[in-house]
């Protein structure tokens, strides 16, 4: 069967009747079982895909089917769906069951997409090369002895292999657009607010968003007005409405673009990430958009506030795994105390345990104020600095990632030279704006990466239309 | 500031984790390593500076207090280790065996 690339194409093929989401599902499964080397998919959910193709396709045949009919998409392993597994790459949650389903699945149903597997991560949302997960490396279908970018790195992989035509990820410090400059597709980190967290496995509350991985931005924006808007049960949803993303994805007037000098002159910036992106402000001003360089001193200190924050917030989200209400318990527990110690230290990889302990420190007493507080301080600042900026400008646009995706291990021996993969992405989660990947770049070694733009909060309209522009103008 | 074997045990006490031997120098290390990556922090004046506690400009949003039977009691324990018929079960509290 041919490849699809666009919802567009799938949806013309089912209209002439050349094509039912049955086959097209049947085709997805097929690609997967041949694809296994990838290791991309935690889990494929076959029985209730097809099950769900079949109703979508007599609902077609009624006149009835949802927008998103024919949309076969692929959940991050955080992202619950009822009476369907959930793990986050974790030993700790092996063989937990979803008792329902987030808010955002039940939205995609709703409209008739179709989710066909659980892709694999780093263990609880935390990496960039989802070497962290408990169930073995991704390999980056570009190169296969090269990481795919994580946390959503399964996702990633599997929307570039054509192995679903999107994929939910979620998106922390860049956890979304990182891997998807590395598998050369693009990704969506909406703002914080925008799309409901319920059902998503917390790793750091005040950073976490959903957010969408596809092809296209047309699919893109299709996924995000889907999934967007209020939801009783997250309480730090935005009650602006959701517009209609897709039906509004040209550019209108003239911009005004800033890109931060400060990054594209940071030592271990490939200089041919930054040739494409001045590649950009050249071509941007070309069309008489105002282009511009700006200051951004505190580009040292996003990462290290990143890092104080959500490990803080994670010792907190992650202390509900206590080895009695759900998941793993260690055998050789023989108390309460040991049942909680041994079950998270035991259940808990390396990575994760690093984080938590961390986190604790610097939410401990005697400590809270030198660093948790100081680092919600230098937030601020941060979110205040950036703000300025796009007061003036209606984006900034800046690289996705430093380099190209790195071979396995390369980054394994140093944590803290792994943390500096996310320097250009985390500054969107500390500050709340929207931020999206897309796939511009091909390296002179043969591997992709992106381009990427920030916007004003709530406004991931303006970046849909911007990104559509700067994809075609690639 | 550098922290030792003492802070650990009392950090790793406090997230419930234990660490032993090699694990516990290994873990020592990386935590001196991340705690001076975050001292960068200090750098900044942040004298007049309120911390950023919430993303949200959003005022709380009020519903109804109305009582929901929304998951079953059977489906709160099927992930349970070890549960009976209507009880969560843990290793025995009040005596060590």
């Amino acid at each position: 069967m041919k490849i699809y690339l666009s919802l567009a194409d799938i949806q013309r093929d089912l209209g002439s009747g050349e094509l039912s989401c049955e086959a097209l599902v049947k085709s997805y499964l097929e690609r997967i079982a041949a694809n296994e080397h990838l290791n991309a998919f935690r889990e494929v959910f076959s029985e209730s895909a097809l099950a769900k193709a079949s109703e979508v396709d007599q609902k077609r045949s009624a006149g009835k089917a949802g927008k998103l009919a024919g949309m076969v998409i692929a959940l991050k392993d955080n992202i619950c769906y009822k009476g369907h597994k959930v793990a986050v790459s974790s030993k700790i949650l092996e063989g937990f069951i979803s008792v329902f389903s987030s808010t955002v699945v039940e939205r995609l149903l709703a409209e008739d997409a179709i989710i066909i597997g659980r892709t694999n991560c780093d263990e609880f949302a935390m990496g960039s090369s989802n070497e962290n997960s408990a169930f073995g490396n991704v390999a980056n279908p570009h190169d296969i002895k090269r990481v795919p970018g994580g946390s959503s790195g399964g996702s990633t992989a599997a929307v570039a292999a054509n192995l679903c035509l999107a994929a939910l990820g979620t998106d922390t410090g860049g956890s979304i657009r990182q891997p998807a400059s590395f598998c050369g597709v693009a990704g969506l980190k909406p703002t914080y607010g925008r799309v409901s967290r319920w059902g998503i496995i917390a790793y750091a509350s005040s950073f976490d968003q959903v957010g969408p991985i596809t092809h296209t931005i047309e699919d893109m924006a299709a996924i995000l007005e889907v999934i967007s808007g209020m939801d009783e049960y997250d309480a730090t949803l935005s009650s602006k409405p959701v517009p209609a993303y897709s039906k509004q994805l040209e550019v209108t007037g003239k911009k005004r673009i800033a890109y931060l000098e400060d990054c594209l002159n940071k030592d271990g910036l490939d200089p041919e990430i930054k040739q494409h992106v001045l590649g950009f402000v050249e071509k941007l001003r070309a069309e008489g958009h105002t282009v511009e360089p700006v200051s951004f001193p505190y580009l040292d200190y996003l990462v290290p506030t990143y890092y104080v924050l959500t490990t803080a917030e994670a010792s907190s989200n992650l202390s509900r795994y206590d080895g009695v209400h759900y998941g793993y318990r260690s055998k050789n527990a023989y108390d309460l105390e040991s049942t909680y110690k041994k079950s998270r230290s035991e259940g808990f990889g390396p990575e994760v345990q690093r984080r938590i302990m961390l986190g604790t420190f610097v939410l401990s007493a005697g400590y809270y104020d030198a660093y948790y507080s100081k680092g919600q301080k230098v937030r601020r600042l941060l979110r205040d600095k950036t703000q300025a900026i796009l007061d003036n400008y209606d984006f900034i646009l800046l690289p996705t990632t430093p380099g190209t995706a790195f071979e396995f291990g390369a980054n394994s021996a140093d944590p803290i030279k792994m943390y500096l993969e996310d320097i250009f992405t985390v500054q969107a989660n500390l500050t709340g704006m929207p931020a999206i990947s897309i796939p511009t770049g091909k390296h002179s070694n043969g591997l992709p990466f992106g381009i990427q733009l920030m916007g004003r909060r709530f406004e991931e309209g303006e970046l849909l239309a911007m990104s559509k522009h700067l994809l075609a103008a690639r | 500031m550098k922290i030792d074997h003492t802070t650990v045990d009392h950090v790793a006490h406090l997230a419930r984790l234990e660490f032993d031997g090699a694990a516990k120098d290994r873990i020592l290390n990386d935590m001196n390593n991340m705690i001076a990556f975050v001292e960068k922090l200090n750098e900044l004046d942040t004298a007049n500076t309120e911390p950023l506690i919430y993303m949200t400009d959003e005022t709380d949003h009020l519903r109804e207090d109305e009582v929901k039977q929304e998951i079953t009691q059977k489906d709160a324990l099927l992930n349970a280790p070890k549960h009976d018929s209507d009880y969560f079960k843990v290793p025995r509290v009040v005596e060590k065996k």
